[in-house]
This record gives C-alpha cells, sequence and structure tokens, in this order.
C-alpha cells in the first residue's frame, strides 16, 4: 500500500519535472511573452499604499491642536493624534521602569511638566545600585524554583555589570519588560477570542501567518510613520513581532483541551468565565508556555533590530560596536542579550509552574520570608554602595554603577582570534570562495533568473496539487501570482535561489545533527541549548568575520543564512525522533531489524512529519536571514527592503515587498503543512 | 500623560478666554527636552553628545535617541527628533531634501567641513604600488586583476556603498569612462560591510577599490581618493550628463524641525552656529577609535578641551 502510494506519488513528480523542464527550454526569454514574464499589473500598489497611508496620517480629519511649547494652534490630524498618545503612553511605562533602575527625571516630568523637573533636580529619581538587581533576581530565582535558578539569575547579571554592559542592559530590560507582558495579554486575549469564536479565528489566521513570515525591516517603516521614533516604536514592533507566536500557542492549547475536562467543568457548574481563566487555561498551559517562551525569544531577537527605530540599549551598542569592528565588544553584548533571554524565559516558566500554597495557617515571618530578606538586600546594598563612597573615593563606585567602559572585557582574546583566522584562512578559502561562486551560485543564481515565469508556474502549482490537491494548488497559484505582478519577481526569483540554497545545505547539516544526537539523553541536550542560544544570539555579530573572510559575496550572505537556518532542522529532528515511542523501536528490534532498518523503516518514517516542520520552519528562518543578508550585499529583495528604509515611497514598497517574502513562505508553509497533516493522519498519529 | 491633560486643558480656556491669542515671542527656551539622534559611528556619536553638552551649558534639556542613518529625517518631519548635525552630501542629500520637500525639516546651514564622498584604495595600494599611476584614474585601466575578487569574474570590482545612497551612480561611471568591461561594482548593504573588507584587505596586503568619505576614521591609516575627472554641474547622469565625472567637494549640513527655532529659540541660534572643521571631527573619532573613550567621555573631553571654540557660539 504504501510502496504503491509512494510509486504513483513519485511519477506524478516524474511527469510534473518533465514538463517543467520541456516548458523551461521551450519558452524564449523576449519581454512582452506573458509565458516569460508576466505583466507588471500591480506595480502601481506601493504608491497606492504610500498616498493612502500619507493622506491617513497626515490630511485625514485634522483637528486643531494648542502647542504650549510655541503658543500656536497647529492642525494635526486625527490619527496621528491617536498614534501619538499611544506612543507616549507606552514610553511613559518604558521610561517608568527605566528611571526606577537607572535614575532619571522624566517620569517626575511627565507629571509635573519639564520646567518644574529642572528647577528640582534633587527630585530626580537616583539609580538602583546594580547589587539591588542582581541580589533582586537571584532571590526571585530561589523564590520560584531554588538554588539554580538562583544561580542563573546571580550569575547573568553578575556578568552582565562585570563586563560593565549594566546601563544598557537595564535599557533593553526595560523595553523587553514592557513589551512582553503586552504582547503576553494580547497573545492570550486574541487566542482565546479565536477559540471562541470561528470567525474571529478565519480574520485572524491568515494575519498571523503573514507577520509571522513578514521579514523585520518590512515592519520597521510603517511602524516609524505611525509611532515616530523612539523606545516605544522599538517596543511596539517588538510587541507586533513577538504577539502572533503567543496568540498561535494559545489557539493550540485551547483545541487540545480534552472534551471531558470541559464537560467535567460545566458539570460543577462553572460560569464561562471560570470555565476559561479556571479550567481551560491551566489545562493548556503546555502550550501556551512554549508560547512564553517563544514570545521572550522573539522580544530579544528584535533588540537589535528595535534600535534602528530608536530602541536604546544593547542592541544599538552591538551595531555601534560592529561599526568600529569590534567584534569581541559586540560579541559580550550578544551573550548579555542571549543571558537576559534566558534568565527572563526560565524565570518566568518557573513563574508559570509555581503551584499555589493552600497551607495559610502561618506565622507573619514565614509567609512573608521573602520580602523580608529582599527588604534586607535593599538595605545591604545601599549600605554597601555607601560605604563604596569611602572605598573607591572619588573615583568610580563600583558597588553603585559600573559604568559601560569600566567593566573587565576579553576583547582583544576575541579580537586576536578574528584576527588569526583572517590571517591564516583567508588564502585558504579563496579557492573554495571561487569555486563555490563560479561553479556553484553562478549558475544556480542564472539557472533561476532563466526560469520562464510558466515554468515556475507549474512546478510550484504541480507540486501543490500533488500534495494537497485543487485547493492547494489554487493557495499556491495565488501566493506566487502576487509576486509575479509585482515589479520585483526576478529580485524574488533571486531571493529564492539563495533562501533555496541555504535550506538544501541547512536541512542535511541540521538533519544530520539531530540524527546523530537523537540517540543519546545529552547530546540532545546540548544541542538543544546550544539552538537556544544561537536563536537568540544576534546574527549581525558573525556577518562581520564572515565578511572578513568571504568578501560582500553571496558566499558570505549563504554562511550567515545557513548558520542560522540550521538550528530549527537540528531541533524539529531531534524533538521529531526522540518523540517516537521506544515500544515501537522495540518492536521492530524484537521483529530482527537491525538499527539501519529500524531506523529506516521505523523511526524516520514516524517522526517525517515532525521533521519536516522543522524544515518548513528552516525556510522560514532562511528567507529572513537573506534578507538580513542584504546588510552584507546583496541584489534581491532584500536590498529593496532596506532601500524602504530611506524611499519616497517607503510604507508601500516596504510592505509589498515585505509581503512578496511573506508568500514564499507561506507557499512552501502550506504546501508542507497539508503533506505533514495528510502523512500524520495516515500513520495514525493524529 | 498629564502634559496632555494640561495641553488639552490650557487649549479649552485659552480659547474661552482670548479666543486664541497667542503670547508676544519670547526669547527663553522651553524646558521640553531637545532630542538629538544618534547614528552608529564614533564622530557623529560624539558630535551628538558635544552639540548636547553645549545646549546643556545654556541651562537646555537634552535627550538622545538611537535612529537610522536614512530614517531620521522623516522623524524630523514628524518632530520625533529635533535636529540632525551630520548631514551627507551625497549619501542623504536625497533623504534630505525629500523630506523638506513634504515640509518640516529645516536647513539650519553647513559645518566649515568639507566632505568627499568618492571611490579609493587604502594608502597602502599606492605606497606599494600595487597599481602604478594611482590614485589618477587612469591606471584602473592598467591593473584590474589587482582588485579581481572570487565573485568579479576575472574583472576589478569597485565595492560601492548601499544601492540606497546614490543609485547607480558608480555603474554609470564606470560605463561613461570606458573601463566597464574591465570592472563591476558591487553594492555592500552597509558600511560596515566596507570597513570588514577594508579590514581583512589591510590584513592581507591586498588591493582594494570601496566607496569611503572623509572626514572619516579611515583618515587616520590613510586613504587615498581616485581621482576621476573632475565634477561639473550637470555632469551626472541623473542630471543629464553623461556621467564620466567624480564626485564634488560636498557640504556637511545640518537639519532641525521646524519648530526648534520658535521652541528652543536660544539653542536653536548657537546650532545655526555650530560648525566643526574636518580636523574637529578627526579629533572627536580619534578619542573613541583610537583612545578608546566611551562616546559620552570623549565629548565630555573634547568640550573641556575646546571651550575655546564653543563658548563663542553660546554668546
Amino acid at each position: 500500500m504504501r510502496a504503491d502510494l509512494l510509486r504513483s506519488g513519485f511519477a506524478k513528480f516524474a511527469l510534473l519535472i518533465a514538463v517543467f523542464l520541456v516548458l523551461y527550454f521551450a519558452i524564449p526569454a523576449v519581454e512582452g511573452n506573458y509565458l516569460w514574464r508576466l505583466p507588471h499589473l500591480i506595480s502601481g500598489w506601493p504608491e497606492q499604499i504610500n498616498t493612502f497611508v500619507r493622506f491617513l496620517m497626515y490630511d485625514w480629519w485634522p483637528i486643531d491642536i494648542y502647542d504650549p511649547e510655541i503658543e500656536e494652534y497647529e492642525a494635526s490630524p486625527l490619527i496621528k493624534e491617536v498614534t501619538r498618545a499611544f506612543s507616549t503612553a507606552i514610553l511613559f511605562c518604558i521610561d517608568l521602569l527605566r528611571e526606577f533602575l537607572l535614575g532619571g527625571a522624566k517620569t517626575l516630568a511627565a507629571f509635573v511638566g519639564w520646567d518644574y523637573a529642572r528647577a528640582h533636580p534633587e527630585l530626580a529619581w537616583p539609580a538602583l545600585p546594580w547589587t539591588i538587581v542582581a541580589a533582586g533576581s537571584a532571590l526571585l530565582g530561589y523564590a520560584l524554583k531554588g538554588w539554580w535558578l538562583a544561580l542563573l539569575a546571580a550569575c547573568a547579571t553578575l556578568y552582565i555589570a562585570i563586563f560593565g554592559q549594566w546601563e544598557p542592559a537595564m535599557e533593553t530590560l526595560s523595553l523587553v519588560l514592557i513589551a512582553a507582558p503586552i504582547a503576553f495579554a494580547l497573545g492570550l486575549l486574541l487566542g482565546v477570542l479565536a477559540f471562541k469564536s470561528r470567525s474571529v479565528e478565519m480574520i485572524l489566521t491568515p494575519l498571523l501567518n503573514v507577520a509571522q513570515t513578514m521579514p523585520h525591516f518590512s515592519y520597521l517603516v510603517p511602524v516609524m510613520v505611525m509611532f515616530g521614533v523612539g523606545d516605544h516604536a522599538g517596543a511596539i514592533a517588538t510587541i507586533v513581532f513577538a504577539t502572533p507566536p503567543m496568540v498561535r500557542l494559545t489557539m493550540l492549547g485551547l483545541k487540545k483541551v480534552p472534551v471531558e475536562v470541559v464537560e467535567a467543568a460545566v458539570m460543577n457548574g462553572c460560569t464561562n468565565r471560570q470555565l476559561m481563566l479556571k479550567v481551560m487555561i491551566p489545562a493548556a498551559r503546555r502550550d501556551i508556555l512554549i508560547g512564553v517562551n517563544q514570545m521572550i525569544m522573539q522580544c530579544l531577537a528584535l533588540a537589535v533590530i528595535a534600535s534602528f527605530i530608536g530602541a536604546k540599549g544593547l542592541g544599538f551598542n552591538l551595531l555601534l560596536a560592529l561599526n568600529q569592528l569590534r567584534i569581541g565588544q559586540a560579541l559580550e553584548l550578544g551573550i548579555c542579550i542571549v543571558l537576559i533571554a534566558v534568565v527572563l524565559d526560565r524565570l518566568s516558566l518557573a513563574w508559570a509552574n509555581k503551584g499555589t500554597d493552600y497551607f495559610a495557617d502561618q506565622s507573619f515571618a514565614v509567609r512573608h520570608k521573602y520580602s523580608l530578606v529582599f527588604a534586607a538586600i535593599v538595605l545591604g546594598c545601599f549600605a554597601l554602595a555607601y560605604l563604596g563612597r569611602f572605598i573607591f573615593g572619588d573615583g568610580i563606585n563600583y558597588f553603585y554603577m559600573i559604568p559601560h567602559n569600566q567593566g573587565i572585557t576579553t576583547e582583544h582574546f576575541w579580537q586576536s582570534g578574528v584576527d588569526w583566522m583572517v590571517e591564516n584562512w583567508y588564502q585558504g578559502l579563496q579557492g573554495f570562495n571561487r569555486w563555490l561562486i563560479t561553479q556553484v551560485l553562478i549558475p544556480m543564481k542564472t539557472a533561476f533568473l532563466g526560469m520562464p515565469v510558466i515554468a515556475t508556474f507549474v512546478l510550484t502549482m504541480g507540486i501543490g496539487f500533488i500534495v494537497g490537491g485543487k485547493r492547494s494548488m489554487a493557495t499556491v497559484g495565488m501566493f506566487m501570482l502576487f509576486i509575479a505582478l509585482t515589479d520585483w519577481w526576478d529580485r524574488a526569483l533571486i531571493t529564492a535561489y539563495m533562501a533555496t540554497f541555504a535550506v538544501i545545505v541547512s536541512g542535511t547539516i541540521g538533519f544530520g545533527i539531530g540524527v546523530l544526537s537523537a540517540r543519546s539523553d545529552r547530546a540532545s541536550k546540548i544541542v538543544l541549548l546550544v539552538c537556544d542560544t544561537l536563536q537568540t544570539f544576534p546574527s549581525f555579530i558573525y556577518l562581520i568575520p564572515v565578511i572578513m573572510l568571504f568578501g560582500v559575496t553571496d558566499t558570505s550572505v549563504l554562511i550567515a543564512v545557513i548558520i542560522y537556518a540550521t538550528i530549527p532542522a537540528a531541533r524539529y529532528t531531534i524533538e521529531g525522533l526522540r518523540a517516537v515511542p521506544l515500544p515501537l523501536q522495540d518492536l521492530g528490534l524484537m521483529s530482527g531489524a537491525n538499527r539501519v532498518q529500524s531506523f529506516f523503516n521505523i523511526e524516520l518514517p514516524l517522526a517525517l512529519p515532525h521533521i519536516m516542520l522543522g524544515i518548513n520552519q528552516t525556510v522560514i528562518f532562511a528567507l529572513f536571514m537573506v534578507i538580513i543578508g542584504a546588510m552584507i550585499g546583496t541584489d534581491d529583495l532584500g536590498q529593496y527592503i532596506l532601500k524602504a528604509l530611506s524611499d519616497k515611497n517607503g510604507i508601500g514598497n516596504g510592505l509589498m515587498l515585505g509581503l512578496c517574502v511573506a508568500f514564499m513562505g507561506l507557499a512552501v508553509d502550506h504546501v508542507i503543512q497539508t503533506w505533514a497533516r495528510k502523512q500524520r493522519t495516515a500513520l495514525g498519529l493524529a | 500623560m498629564l502634559k496632555y491633560l494640561n495641553t488639552a486643558l490650557g487649549a479649552a480656556a485659552l480659547s474661552l478666554t482670548l479666543g486664541g491669542m497667542p503670547q508676544a515671542a519670547f526669547a527663553q527656551d522651553s524646558a521640553e527636552p531637545i532630542i538629538i539622534p544618534t547614528h552608529n559611528w564614533s564622530s557623529q556619536v560624539v558630535m551628538a553628545y558635544v552639540i548636547g553638552g553645549i545646549f546643556q551649558s545654556i541651562g537646555d534639556t537634552v535627550e538622545y535617541v538611537p535612529a537610522d542613518t536614512q530614517a531620521v529625517y522623516e522623524a524630523i518631519r514628524n518632530g520625533d527628533v529635533t535636529i540632525s548635525h551630520e548631514v551627507w552630501q551625497s549619501t542623504f542629500g536625497a533623504s534630505f531634501y525629500n523630506a523638506m520637500a513634504q515640509g518640516g525639516v529645516i536647513d539650519a546651514g553647513n559645518h566649515e567641513a568639507m566632505t568627499l564622498e568618492e571611490l579609493g584604495v587604502p594608502h597602502y595600494v599606492v605606497e606599494q604600488n600595487l597599481c602604478p599611476g594611482l590614485p589618477d584614474w587612469e591606471a584602473l585601466k592598467n591593473c584590474p586583476e589587482v582588485f579581481a575578487t572570487a565573485d568579479s569574474e576575472g574583472k576589478g570590482r569597485i565595492l560601492e556603498g548601499p544601492q540606497s545612497w546614490h543609485g547607480d551612480l558608480m555603474p554609470d561611471r564606470i560605463k561613461a569612462l570606458g573601463i566597464d568591461d574591465k570592472y563591476v561594482v558591487k553594492f555592500a548593504g552597509s558600511a560596515d560591510a566596507i570597513w570588514a573588507e577594508l579590514e581583512s584587505a589591510k590584513k592581507e596586503g591586498r588591493g582594494i577599490i570601496t566607496f569611503n568619505w572623509t572626514p572619516n576614521f579611515t583618515d587616520a591609516e590613510g586613504f587615498d581618493f581616485i581621482k576621476f575627472p573632475a565634477y561639473t554641474d550637470g555632469c551626472r547622469k541623473a542630471d543629464g550628463g553623461d556621467g564620466s565625472c567624480g564626485s564634488p567637494i560636498g557640504w556637511l549640513k545640518k537639519a532641525a524641525n521646524y519648530k526648534f527655532p520658535k521652541t528652543h529659540p536660544k539653542a536653536y541660534t548657537i546650532f545655526t552656529k555650530i560648525s566643526f572643521s574636518t580636523a574637529q571631527i578627526g579629533q572627536m573619532a580619534a578619542l573613541v577609535d583610537i583612545d578608546k573613550l566611551s562616546h559620552e567621555d570623549a565629548a565630555k573631553k573634547w568640550l573641556a578641551e575646546n571651550e575655546a571654540v564653543w563658548t563663542p557660539w553660546t554668546k
């Protein structure tokens, strides 16, 4: 049965490839031939989007606003006032938290005005000594989980302080601590709404799909135009980017709650509200917590990109360090970002998993032991900071605040490492680089660009048809049609070529690593940890050494892409293989299959649907990184997306280009998801 | 937030009593912070803190916000950022005039420093005579292989800045000069990519042609700009010429939000007077790049050592 299925699928594919090849070579590359390239029917859309947004933001419904600074009335459009009020609110929250940690007068000024704040500098809040934050987070870790988490939190904060990154780290932290809860609440709310109402789900699903596949840079221009530049814009971009996984996993979790649980709750007289808050959400917590984990990772992953539109903190300092080619410094900053991500993730996880203590009958000291310890910490740290004034005299008070150029640094070590690499490897790698570019990449790029549009459509829609029938064929076709009707089909082909190459290599490497390490518990754990780290580690850092070795070439871009895109391939392979039930493996061995046979005939087929979802993620990650690769220098969609930041038609171009990338990702996503679903059903897994 | 409430209340009260007559012009600066953008290169960040320091010396409040170099003009236009103190003619000129045409940005005068944004080679390329005859452009004809890279198919490669900076200016130029059969132009994605390539080339001592500018941190180690045929008005392809000319000596402008002169008249007057020379910009960059000070400390040090330069502006 399976063999038949395989054979018929195989025959269909062979036929498809044959048709594709015939079309490929039969259609002449003539401009004006619609089989070669479709007419650019929607090339006017960016301009229209632009006009519309400008109208909305700058002309629609002007209201007179009094500006006390210049004592004049000014006409300002309604939407702009609304979005700016929203920005002010978010900025206020970020500043409040930031000034609590680092000191300042902006919060004060927000209440009493700058005139008063300036006249009374003594009212400005001083910075909290770093020791309080460090000890406080360790205490929090202990209270939530125990010694291990306390140690982790303490090490992370100590690292940040000792390496002199305290200020930027707290700036980033204050942004994330505002953005993450908003993203969490918004995600949970939307997830619940989508679960309750079919129509909300129908509207939300495509939006989520697009939001999760749109490259980060495409968001920046619209966010900037609507909300301005600054930490609030950074926070809003972060929220937009971090909410979708939260929504999705909330929906998924709620759907998986067994009917019996719901029935039991209803029988016990739960109201709707109680049912959701006390029964369904707790029952779905496993998936929701994965959502929280993903959300926090996304928040920190955006730390660098958010600094393009005004977020202060680690991301901005990192870009500054890279511009001076100070890789070591950038690396230390990158590690800070990873550490914040890990600690926040573990703390939130521990908090969510902490059971309620129902033994309320305790003495004051026991009930409030953590508050009391914290009070002691605050007093102790203030005393220490005060003491520091005498120990360090007029110099820097290290017990209070370590300025960012006064910490210890390992910069020289990394710098000389990079220097050594360039000096010793450059020559040797040139041969490889030249071979790869002239023998593989350029021919592949030419082949992609030489593809007649009809051939591309036949191939992609054909795959859609074979995998998912007419519906899939139509879906894939619509996605492709959108791209083909814009001005950027050729550029999309270049993006596709780079992504394809990267996916092939990443998929192979990731799958290989996954298969090899899935056998051992320890190896799996290590690989998964590396995956977590690499995912939040800002990819901008390795762009520079890669350029030093391979120049501004496609090789550099692809190496950066492959490093990043291998993560999901490895992760999903391990997860998929390890989820194969042990009895099934034993069954194979008992039936006389050897290790290899058991792997290919039992484990791999069972794990394949999950692994394919990993490949799906690899495609999305690869597309994201190809676009970021524009920072190295590419001539694909990414170059134009970067350009949109300064373009007159920036909003329209940025969005449309972003959609092109998103649709490429979604077409692949649709096919793979459909295949995986069918396969699961066929295997009896779903 | 309360500020908004105040604004609304004030507006209501004022329109009730006076029908909205503005008070007489006032010479005091508002206490609202002046927002200064920081970009990702040293001299610009130090200069931001220097200018901020000057504003603070007359009692104004300042705030710094990181911003993308191209996006910042839109931000100034909307009032999210108050000023920009380094507007480079050929790199940001387009974005600047774009924003100006839409209203909201004003030109606050030029720095003394003149800028050159041009293709060139690191000094060792000339010194070691890797391509005899440089920096004259005619020399390029004889040695494309010196500048060849893995992906240039035997031709010499010219590493240009991002395409968003000046479009097809360089490809047009090499075509007009008739060396496009020997050279290809490759667009880098960011300034960082150019610095990384320059650094790597320096370690290897190999030839490289990149887009670069002065004043810049590369001045310290020596960078020779190629002498192309002189620039004349209208010689560029975009202006109707054939494109066979080099870059002009350019200006370095200051830009401000249109409300800035009204809200901070004193600071605005100072801002129009501020004018740094190439040497001064070099000093600021060197304090960070060579002396490894932090940007803020570098600015403090520069302000302390150069009071004679900046105090006259505040008078």
